[in-house]
């Protein structure tokens, strides 16, 4: 296979973006990318898209030819992508393979979502749509609810505390404060998230990812600052039921196992991490997953700051899901933009010294689907 | 410019605690409104403007024959077709040499009903003009603005010297579709947080910062400030944020004892903050209707005030704190009733 790397991004503001459309988004954080990356628009060969359900969002199906309209790009292949929340790390996984194949040089990855411009009530029935319909969403389950059963589960049997999960969102948080694009740039502490509005007990409204407006672009060449040496997907049963243990994602285990082995490193390797906190306690079961930390000792781990800025295995530096955004398309993307940041040294306040190694873990829904994506500094 | 007159409000008795909507529902969402005003079942929007205008007339010795426009402004109509302000006007006594309308801009409609008034006085088109804000606010059940909505008019009769002198008025219109009710639709439907920063703040704000702009003056300069109040953050925020205090905002602060009565909300703080206000006091008032528009007005309190406030406590004419203290507090069974939230 033929090395890929990145050789720009660019991303929008993250949050409640009332003025801005879903065409424009996607536009805006190509174009950064291009200019990040140097090149003319008339280079790119290809384009990824991932976006989640604009059909639902926006009413715009067949988003592929509008962003290819928007953009002028249109005599070159447009693909849309969906995995749910992994929607954007999978779009990244198509473009790997294309650039690694030889068969495009160049290759941008967007991902887009636009969640704000329908009511939160038809925003919660499209998120649900991401779970198991026959045998979870039309009982009610929602995907907070799903998380909160995993976490009763690792409470249970781990004696993950309640404190443990709030300690995820305020380090996300304050991470998110040192990120300009954030949707929630503020810091909160453990007494907030304790006492903020119950969504789906043990979780409370600050435990889980908010509904986002952005965007995210990277361009993908066969030359560039940041090696992707490792891009793996795998899946786990849709509905939360049918797996043997709720503790764990089968999916990100499998990936993260098949990167590794790609990679030809280990996950004591790993210098810092982007995972899908969709919800608190998903950050702690993905630590576990990809092998950074043993099972039931991920909560512990927030707690005493491993995964903070300052740690030995920072988690999340850009704000994660939950204090830099989570619009669903562009989230895949934006993990890889701040890791891409951070290895090349440009993340600002938030930057971590001495890196080698980056890891990107986007997970669909309550663990269905799952990407895991290694980046070396070249 | 034109000048307040004479004002009055009345705010039916009837209330529902916010505690017992949730007990209902097993939901709590509750927005800082404690109780709120429900009107009785023999109660609209056409008797609450009569008895605010009624309130607001009998307070000052006029020849009604000089009262030559009445504009009405509610989201509560009873009459998709067919004027409210003909029944008032034929109540009041004030047909048929008459400029009347019914106005229709959510929550800012009766501020609006002042500005055409105070325009006409001013073109001198008319002498008196009586401009009412009246609502019987309509809200889907167990939705947030079930907990929210009250009901209540206030009425100001525009004249070319008076009580309170309209030194200033501003507006400030856009398309932004953040609350509606199409004409098929029971109840509106509302754009849930969108509502605020886009909505509610962005055009309360700038209306009020274009008055205050044009006019030199700051927060510290009024006494009192009143803003439209749907619940009670957002009149409480976007009055710090322009630098407003505590204590004045509070006298106009009605929405925890009465909820939010749409097209009556600010202009019955402001009955309520002219109440409380001495000679020589500056008020700012700023309106908020979805869709979206504020007007904003700097009124100065005059010497006559004094006198106005005589007259009518010699008369026995209630005030604002009067109507919010009297209250009778129902059940959830028969708000409902008297809500006409039961199909029968």
């Amino acid at each position: 296979m033929r090395k890929v790397c990145i050789s720009g991004v660019g991303i929008t503001k993250f949050g409640e973006l009332w003025s801005r459309s879903y065409r424009e988004l996607i536009v805006e954080a190509g174009l950064r990318a291009l200019e990040d990356a140097e090149l003319p628009g008339e280079s790119i060969e290809c384009l990824y898209m991932a976006s989640m359900g604009p059909g639902m969002w926006v009413s715009q199906e067949h988003a592929g030819p509008m962003i290819a309209e928007q953009t002028g790009l249109t005599s070159i292949p447009v693909v849309r992508v969906e995995s749910g929340c992994a929607s954007g790390a999978l779009a990244l996984h198509q473009a790997f393979i294309d650039v690694a194949s030889g068969k495009h040089d160049i290759v941008v990855v967007g991902g887009v979502e636009k969640m704000t411009d329908v009511g939160a009530k038809e925003a919660g029935s499209i998120i649900n749509t991401m779970l198991d319909y026959e045998w979870e969403s039309i009982f009610g389950a929602t995907l907070p609810a799903l998380y909160a059963m995993m976490a009763r589960k690792h409470m249970h049997d781990y004696g993950t505390t309640r404190e443990q999960m709030a300690e995820v969102a305020v380090k996300n948080h304050y991470n998110g404060s040192l990120n300009p694009i954030a949707h929630f740039g503020r810091k909160i502490s453990v007494d907030q998230v304790l006492s903020s509005p119950l969504l789906a007990d043990p979780l409370r409204m600050l435990d889980c990812a908010p509904m986002s407006d952005g965007s995210a672009a990277l361009v993908l060449t066969s030359k560039g600052d940041v090696e992707i040496i490792a891009c793996e997907m795998a899946s786990s049963t849709l509905a939360l039921h049918s797996r043997e243990d709720i503790t764990t994602m089968d999916c990100v285990v499998g990936s993260s196992k098949k990167a590794y082995k790609r990679a030809g490193i280990n996950p004591s390797d790993v210098d810092i991490a982007e995972l899908h906190d969709y919800c608190t306690i998903g950050e702690i079961i993905e630590s576990e997953d990809l092998g950074f930390f043993e099972k039931g000792k991920g909560g512990k781990k927030v707690a005493e700051g491993v995964t903070s800025l300052n740690g030995s295995l920072p988690i999340n530096t850009s704000g994660g899901l939950k204090s830099r955004g989570h619009p669903i398309g562009a989230t895949g993307v934006a993990q890889v933009a701040e890791i891409y940041d951070q290895l090349i040294g440009r993340a600002g306040e938030r930057q971590i010294e001495l890196l080698d190694y980056g890891l990107c873990c986007g997970v669909g829904g309550s663990g269905g689907s799952a990407v895991v994506s290694i980046f070396r500094r070249r | 410019m034109a000048s307040i007159v004479s004002y009055g409000s009345y705010i039916p008795r009837f209330r529902v605690e916010g505690g017992e909507i949730s007990r209902v529902w097993g939901r709590d969402l509750r927005v800082g409104v404690m109780t709120k005003a429900i009107p009785g079942p023999d109660e609209d929007t056409i008797t609450m403007a009569t008895e605010s205008a009624r309130n607001c007339l009998r307070s000052v010795d006029l020849d009604l024959g000089k009262v030559r426009a009445l504009y009405i402004g509610s989201e509560s109509h009873p009459y998709a077709v067919k004027p409210s302000g003909t029944v008032v006007a034929e109540a009041l006594g004030i047909t048929p040499d008459l400029y009347m309308a019914d106005l229709e801009f959510a929550c800012k409609a009766g501020s609006t009903a002042i500005i055409i008034c105070s325009s006409q006085v001013d073109s001198g088109l008319i002498e008196y003009g009586l401009a009412i804000g009246a609502d019987k606010a309509q809200s889907s059940t167990v939705d947030e603005l079930e907990f929210a909505t009250g009901s209540g008019a206030a009425s100001f009769l525009i004249g070319k010297k008076g009580i309170v002198d309209i030194e200033s008025m501003k507006s400030y219109t856009t398309d932004t579709p953040d609350f509606w009710r199409r004409d098929v639709q029971k109840y509106p439907s509302h754009g849930g947080r969108f509502t605020g920063e886009p909505a509610y703040f962005r055009h309360v704000t700038e209306c009020a910062e274009l008055l205050m702009s044009t006019m030199g003056t700051e927060a510290k300069d009024f006494k009192y400030a009143v803003f439209h109040q749907p619940n009670l953050k957002f009149p409480s925020s976007v009055g710090k944020k322009l630098g407003f205090k505590e204590e004045q905002l509070r006298p106009g602060l009605l929405v925890p004892e009465i909820g939010n009565a749409y097209a009556a909300s600010s202009l019955l703080g402001l009955t309520a903050a002219l109440d409380a206000s001495e000679p020589g006091d500056r008020v700012l008032l700023v309106s908020y209707g979805s869709g979206a528009g504020s007007d904003a007005f700097q009124l100065y309190v005059n010497d006559e005030i004094v006198k106005f406030r005589e007259v009518k406590n010699s008369r026995g004419i209630r005030n604002t704190s009067s109507y919010i203290e009297e209250k009778e507090v129902l059940d959830y069974s028969i708000y409902a009733k008297y809500s006409g939230r039961y199909r029968i």
